[in-house]
């Protein structure tokens, strides 16, 4: 150490002590272990990577999402959206989900989107254009993605403006159990579709148009069951059409329309368990009528 | 400019600079040092043996209040419906204005490679934020990982007091090394890659969403600094602490060391997170009567609490001589 009382301004140049054989071998092992904890996190942090490219989560995003890859990269975990939406749909994705942790989904089984915020409050909550109205131009939108006209919501359908401003679709309604369908049966529903402990959520226009109740407060009775057409929020997007199979029984059969959004709506209310009508995730509607 | 440089080199992982030749140190501070030599009187066993016998926790018990306050109110803001600070630590609204930490930000922007308004108004809000707060004062203020890793810390110590786990070092240049493999990692692969594994995000989901699986990692990860290496998350990894420290670099608010006062007992570098930016309390550092600390220190107060003599003081650049 210097000398501070020394008014030498300048002493000769110091020769290095060598340094002890201890000290570099400690220096050394520091090293080593500072390069395997590198190794260590940043591999963890790699892993990440596995469950987004087997897909182990195919996630139905909220309303207003970009493309699956964009959405993950553009998303920054906050859960803003998560905080405005009036039903509780959507959640945040776990450890599990790799790049996908923290970043919003919703299970339209377990609660449904039904745009009872009437302006898509997710998307005016998301800070990084994540969830956005409009794409900016450069992010191509893949076609059937694309809504022919803005989806109109029922549940304005008599206001100057009744179309909700999204321009693509989440997803697309399937009957993907047609057997489990009651109105496929010719069957009615009484009831509540989902039991008494379900704990999802809807808006009733007859009930309060701005407080959405519990489904299992609000029981149904239909002579043909065809909840998945009444409850479905958005205009012209699913409808019942008759039919008679060979043996001459009659049913009808719900027909998903190209205004479906995606939004799961159906899924949730379907008294058939598991559902009979689901979404699938990110759907393309083909010109030929059917969601693919 | 050469300190801020030096200071600035030092939190990138650079052992800190001894002065070369007593011509750097101030005429002022030899003559301090001349009258301390001369000077042995008992006050300074009596000062020493006072303080440890009535720890002060000023600075701690204040700061917890903060971190504790800002944390609750993100989680009462959503569970309360009281909507005054809703999202989470990595991006938020205030009233309404957005907030964006900026490691977040910067590893959205690297990944996805599109800026929109909102995200440029929360990240400059933010970075002005810190700029006035001191840059690194996010971790110890605000970081809820902070607080749980300085809790485990204090079991770490009494395991290292008791010889059964020793603190395995790691070269704090590591850190720096992490943060420009999480951006090119973010540019390159367009995920956010970092976020996967940031106990900060992690913990305030799991504060205001609800807890997780995620918190197992955290778990490990306070696991490991309790028998390997002490505080190795904030010390050695997390670059979010060096993207908030590069922004304090320029903060007037810092903690400021006074050599006059010091019996270079060194309580103060025992207490630290980042005991580097303390190295000027070595006998024979302080070039200056007064210095500031690097911008790596956390301005937690420790070292504040810690000192039975004053040296270390919180003060505003250029303000607190003025008051």
């Amino acid at each position: 150490m210097s000398e501070p009382e020394q008014p030498n301004p300048n002493p000769p140049p110091k020769a290095k002590p060598a340094m002890s054989l201890e000290k570099r071998q400690r220096m050394r092992r520091k090293f080593i272990r500072s390069a395997i904890l590198l190794a260590g996190v940043i591999g963890a942090s790699i892993l990440g990577v596995v469950p987004v490219i087997r897909g182990w989560a195919q996630r139905l995003r909220p309303p207003g999402a970009l493309d699956e890859k964009d959405f993950l990269a553009s998303c920054i975990k906050c859960g803003q959206c998560v905080q405005v939406c009036p039903v509780s749909a959507i959640k945040l994705g776990e450890i599990d989900e790799g790049y996908g942790i923290g970043v919003p989904f919703i299970d339209a089984r377990e609660q449904a989107c039904d745009f009872s915020c009437d302006a898509v409050q997710c998307i005016l909550a998301c800070p990084t254009g994540s969830l956005t109205y409009e794409k900016p131009d450069f992010f191509p939108v893949r076609k059937g993605a694309e809504l022919s006209r803005m989806p109109v919501l029922k549940a304005r359908a008599n206001e100057s403006e009744p179309a909700i401003n999204l321009r693509e679709r989440m997803g697309l309604a399937r009957l993907t159990r047609p057997e489990a369908c009651l109105a496929m049966q010719g069957k009615g529903f009484v009831g509540t579709p989902r039991g008494a402990g379900f704990k999802g959520k809807m808006r009733y226009m007859d009930i309060d148009r701005w407080k959405p109740i519990l489904v299992r407060d609000y029981p149904y009775e239909r002579e043909i069951c065809d909840l998945c057409v009444t409850e479905c929020p958005i205009e012209d997007a699913i409808a019942l059409e008759p039919f008679t199979d060979a043996d001459g029984n009659q049913g009808f059969r719900p027909v998903v329309r190209e205004q479906c959004v995606g939004c799961g709506v159906c899924e949730m209310i379907c008294p058939a368990e598991p559902a009979a009508i689901e979404i699938e995730t990110r759907a393309l509607w083909r010109a030929n009528g059917e969601g693919v | 400019m050469r300190r801020l440089k030096e200071d600035f080199l030092c939190m990138l992982g650079a052992a800190p600079k001894k002065p070369e030749h007593p011509g750097q140190i101030a005429e002022e501070v030899r003559q301090i040092m001349e009258l301390k030599r001369a000077n042995k009187s008992r006050l300074k066993e009596h000062l020493h043996e006072e303080a440890r016998r009535n720890p002060c926790h000023k600075w701690r018990n204040r700061r917890w209040i903060v971190l504790v306050a800002v944390n609750l109110l993100f989680l009462f803001s959503f569970w309360l419906d009281i909507q005054i600070l809703e999202g989470a630590l990595t991006a938020s609204r205030f009233v309404g204005f957005h907030l964006v930490d900026l490691n977040s930000a910067l590893q959205v922007m690297l990944a996805h490679k599109h800026v929109i308004v909102n995200l440029v108004i929360g990240t400059v809000t933010v970075f002005l934020l810190w700029v006035m707060l001191g840059g690194r004062s996010f971790c110890s203020w605000v970081c809820p990982y902070h607080l749980l890793a300085e809790l485990t810390e204090k079991l770490h110590l009494r395991l290292v007091q008791k010889k059964i786990v020793t603190d395995h070092e790691f070269h704090r240049g590591t850190r720096t090394v992490f943060w420009v493999l999480f951006a090119i990692l973010a540019f390159v692969t367009g995920y956010t890659v970092f976020e996967t594994l940031s106990p900060v995000g992690i913990l305030s989901r799991a504060l205001i969403y609800g807890p997780g699986l995620a918190l197992a990692w955290v778990f490990l990860l306070l696991l490991f600094e309790i028998f390997w290496s002490r505080r190795a998350w904030c010390r050695y990894v997390c670059p979010i602490g060096l993207t908030y420290g590069v922004v304090g670099t320029i903060t007037p608010l810092r903690v400021s060391y006074h050599v006059e006062a010091c019996f270079h007992e060194g309580d103060c570098r025992k207490v630290c997170l980042v005991p580097h930016v303390l190295d000027v309390t070595i006998k024979g550092r302080a070039t200056e009567t007064e210095m500031g600390l690097g911008p790596d220190c956390t301005r937690c107060g420790l070292c504040v609490d810690a000192c039975p003599t004053g040296a270390l003081r919180f003060e505003v650049k250029g303000l607190s001589k003025l008051l």
